[in-house]
């Protein structure tokens, strides 16, 4: 019977390796964070904020930074959301059965794998190049739009395969045509859904570094972008740059920079999981 | 000889009272149907005697249960032990996903036993007395999910024999199988019989009348009427249980 | 006129749709095509075999299994560091854990893949790196062994949450089964649940193997740029990624050689992760058959 003492052993040890395994990820980020917060939190004022970029450390600000993460963020959405939007109500509610939905489903699917760098080779030879918009903002900003047209893609169509049927048997019943339905009743119904989807895919867009890097986003832009034809930079290529340099004045405002991005995607992140919860509370049907 | 006693036990999920003061002794090598409309509680008293309910969340129990004298829900009692001696057969066919073979000496190889003439003899022991060893003993390495509904059932009592057990609970083991099915377990818990304590849970009255000892009738988690089969199926005592029998509710 | 305006919305809404096939069409022709004029001036079998990378030197060589070996060190210690943990954690929420504390857990865990990935490039380079050089006398301030380390936290809960999906779908009775003959909770997880699920389980780290191919920003910042041909962790590697990078980072001219290496490397790194992700659809379709 020692067999059962020794089964119970193991069953216990793997209980405690467990709840290791789960928080030891988790505690790491948390050192870092705190590193992190030790590092950079002192480095954070109004000029560090409002400062062009400097080649000395104590003058270098984030402000255009900060600026062109803003405009990428802006541009990005309107590429992004009304395509992604767009394409997820076609899979959901028109092209079931046909072929080409079937095609795009895999095809999705597939692009949501493609590593980020590639959209950025993809960027740089079609927008940079052929479209010729040059190391820009809107070269930027379609490259970082075809990057999470998947993920918003993907979450538009969660959301409406959510919506009852009934609701799409309702409006048909009172004579509307298929657009009304999903104009007036569907769309609705599925906007937390979606809102939360496109929430989560633009807060990737703006912690992407790799894709901008290889169309040309500077490192070192002296001035703010006004339109979206400008060149620009990003906090986190900020970031980077900082990071790979030897001196330690420039890794305590790599910090300070982190801790700017961490907050913008935290509170992204916090809104779309605040977002999904309210959504789901509703929607018990 | 008595195998099973289970004195004031009650049961709750969360605020739920699920079984309230139930009192019962099942004797040795017999067979104990429980019967009554689902949500009763009939199911989840049967997996009180080997403690299946451990793992929800929100269970609670008072009471005792009592099993070969010995209180199972002490502290010190093994749970594993237990359910090697309180084998259970489920309403759904439940397989592992792996060869027959395989599935048969799952019992013993979580104990330890490793010992290839052992397990085979376990393996062609427990397969004959589930009587399905004719229709599997030139296929025992081929996958248990390639066996008909009963046959994987007949699969499933055979995997609970091979630890030898004392005692099988099954829980409506023939609900999910054809009429074919259905008639070749009830033959077999006929032939468990002399060996095996049985406790069955059944939705199917005729089953209960055809195949039980005993019949114990639940109905809102309390034991309403428990007597010989025979006589409460033609001369029920409480008026709820004959409703219940003469199928005016259920 | 109703009628009009219906197919109008249609069609808008299919191009969007079409959208998405345009990209993937965008991706292999770009890739493709400047390829295939690197491939004009480079022999494939140079490519393939020769050992050394150095297009951006004097003497040039263009061969690239420096890049991969580079690439394949750092991901296969990320999937050596997020296997294990992300399997353990997906057992024990799906086995042991309560469900309060797994519907907590989760969402925190995902947090780990929220964080943008330059940030655990720093985190390499100034926490984990000068970390191991006390454990590891001589070890550079680049190397793959870092970098490796804490791509393996980003994937954790790409393995941890697959996983766990795939474990909790299995049916209720099968763990019942396992507890009825008598099983401890570690038993029926090892001996049943993970068994059974395990096609999903294979899934989560294909896919965690395609993700940290083609993760950047973590080796760009923190494994170096030597490409060589090594299977040390200690040493300074560069990954197919971070020559991307540090091409793009410098001055080279549109329509050179040196350009169009940066596509060569691309389309190396596209066909790897194409396969993988394949692979991983292929196993899932195999493995719902099974269950439905």
């Amino acid at each position: 019977m020692s067999k059962i003492k020794s089964n119970r052993l193991k069953d216990n040890a793997f209980k405690y390796f467990g709840i290791f395994c789960t928080f030891i990820g988790l505690v790491m980020l948390a050192i870092f964070i705190g590193n992190i917060l030790i590092e950079g939190l002192g480095r954070i004022d109004y000029d560090f904020l409002t400062n062009l970029p400097s080649r000395k450390a104590a003058k270098a600000g984030i402000l255009t930074a900060w600026t062109g993460t803003a405009w990428i963020l802006g541009l990005t959405a309107i590429i992004a959301i009304p395509l992604g939007v767009a394409a997820g109500v076609y899979l959901e509610e028109y092209g079931k059965k046909n072929r080409l939905a079937s095609i795009v489903e895999i095809n999705i699917a597939n692009l949501a794998g493609v590593p980020s760098i590639i959209y950025g080779l993809l960027g740089l030879e079609i927008f940079v190049r052929i479209l010729n918009f040059g190391g820009s903002l809107l070269a930027g900003a379609f490259t970082l739009a075809l990057l999470i047209l998947p993920i918003i893609i993907v979450a538009t169509r969660e959301a409406l395969k959510a919506v009852p049927d009934s609701l799409r048997q309702a409006s048909y019943g009172m004579g509307a045509t298929k657009w009304q339905t999903i104009q007036y009743q569907i769309l609705p119904a599925a906007s937390g859904g979606i809102l939360t989807g496109i929430i989560l895919a633009l807060s990737r867009a703006i912690g992407e570094t790799a894709p901008l890097i290889v169309i040309g986003a500077l490192a070192y832009v002296p001035f703010v972008a006004k339109t979206p034809m400008d060149e620009f930079t990003v906090l986190p290529m900020q970031i980077f740059n900082w990071v790979s340099r030897p001196q330690h004045e420039f890794v305590i405002n790599a910090a300070a920079g982190i801790i700017i991005l961490l907050l913008i995607t935290f509170i992204l992140n916090g809104i779309a999981v605040y977002l999904r919860n309210k959504w789901q509370k509703k929607v018990n049907w | 000889m008595k195998k099973l006693l289970a004195n004031k036990v009650d049961a709750y999920y969360g605020d739920n009272h699920v079984l309230k003061d139930i009192n019962l002794e099942i004797k040795e090598n017999s067979v104990t149907a429980f019967i009554g409309p689902s949500g009763c509680g009939k199911s989840t008293f049967l997996r009180m005697f080997n403690r299946m309910n451990d793992y929800i969340d929100g269970f609670r129990k008072e009471g005792q249960i009592i099993i070969d004298g010995k209180e199972i829900y002490k502290k010190k009692v093994k749970v594993e032990e237990l359910r090697q001696n309180v084998g259970m057969v489920f309403q759904k066919p439940n397989p592992f996903p792996k060869s027959i073979y395989e599935n048969v000496v799952y019992g013993l190889k979580i104990q330890g036993i490793k010992d290839k003439k052992v397990l085979a003899e376990v393996v062609e022991k427990s397969l004959i007395q589930a009587a399905l060893w004719e229709e599997v003993k030139d296929s025992l390495n081929k996958s248990a999910l390639s066996l008909s509904g009963g046959q994987q059932q007949r699969l499933c009592i055979a995997r609970t024999l091979a630890v030898e057990p004392s005692v099988i609970l099954m829980d409506e083991p023939a609900s999910a199988l054809d009429p074919i099915s259905t008639s070749k377990i009830e033959e077999l818990i006929d032939s468990l019989k002399e060996n095996y304590t049985i406790v069955i849970v059944t939705h199917n009255m005729q089953q209960a009348a055809r195949i039980s000892d005993k019949t114990a009738f639940f109905y809102m988690g309390e034991l309403i009427e428990y007597d010989n089969t025979k006589d409460l199926f033609t001369h029920p005592k409480n008026e709820r249980t004959e409703n219940y029998i003469t199928g005016r509710f259920g | 006129m109703r009628k009009t305006k219906e197919k109008i919305i249609e069609a808008l809404l299919s191009f969007s749709g079409l959208i998405t096939i345009l990209t993937t069409i965008g991706i292999i022709w770009v890739l493709a095509s400047e390829s295939f004029s690197f491939f004009r001036e480079v022999s494939l079998i140079d490519f393939l075999t020769d050992t050394e990378w150095t297009p951006l030197f004097t003497q040039k060589h263009y061969g690239i299994l420096p890049l991969l070996s580079g690439t394949f060190l750092v991901t296969m210690i990320a999937v050596m560091v997020a296997m294990p943990i992300g399997l353990s954690i997906a057992i024990y929420l799906s086995d042991y854990a309560h469900r309060k504390f797994r519907d907590t857990v989760k969402p925190m865990l995902e947090v780990l893949a929220a964080v943008p990935t330059v940030v655990y490039g720093f985190f390499a380079l100034t926490v984990v790196t000068p970390f191991l050089q006390n454990i590891i006398p001589g070890l550079g301030s680049f190397n793959a062994l870092s970098a490796g380390i804490v791509m393996g936290i980003m994937i954790i809960p790409m393995v941890s949450s697959l996983s766990e999906d795939a474990l909790r779908a299995l049916p209720k009775s099968l763990r019942e089964a396992s507890f009825g003959m008598g099983a401890t909770r570690f038993q029926t997880a090892f001996k049943v649940a993970v068994p059974a699920a395990s096609s999903g389980i294979v899934v989560s780290i294909i896919l965690a193997f395609a993700r940290a191919i083609g993760e950047t920003m973590i080796v760009a910042i923190a494994a170096g740029q030597q490409p060589i041909l090594t299977m040390d962790p200690r040493d300074a590697v560069e990954t197919i990624t971070a020559y991307i990078v540090q091409v793009s980072l410098g001055d080279v001219q549109h329509g050179s050689l040196e350009y169009k290496t940066i596509f060569a490397a691309g389309i190396t790194l596209f066909v790897f992760t194409f396969i993988l992700n394949n692979i991983s659809f292929w196993v899932k379709k195999r493995y719902q058959e099974k269950y439905e």
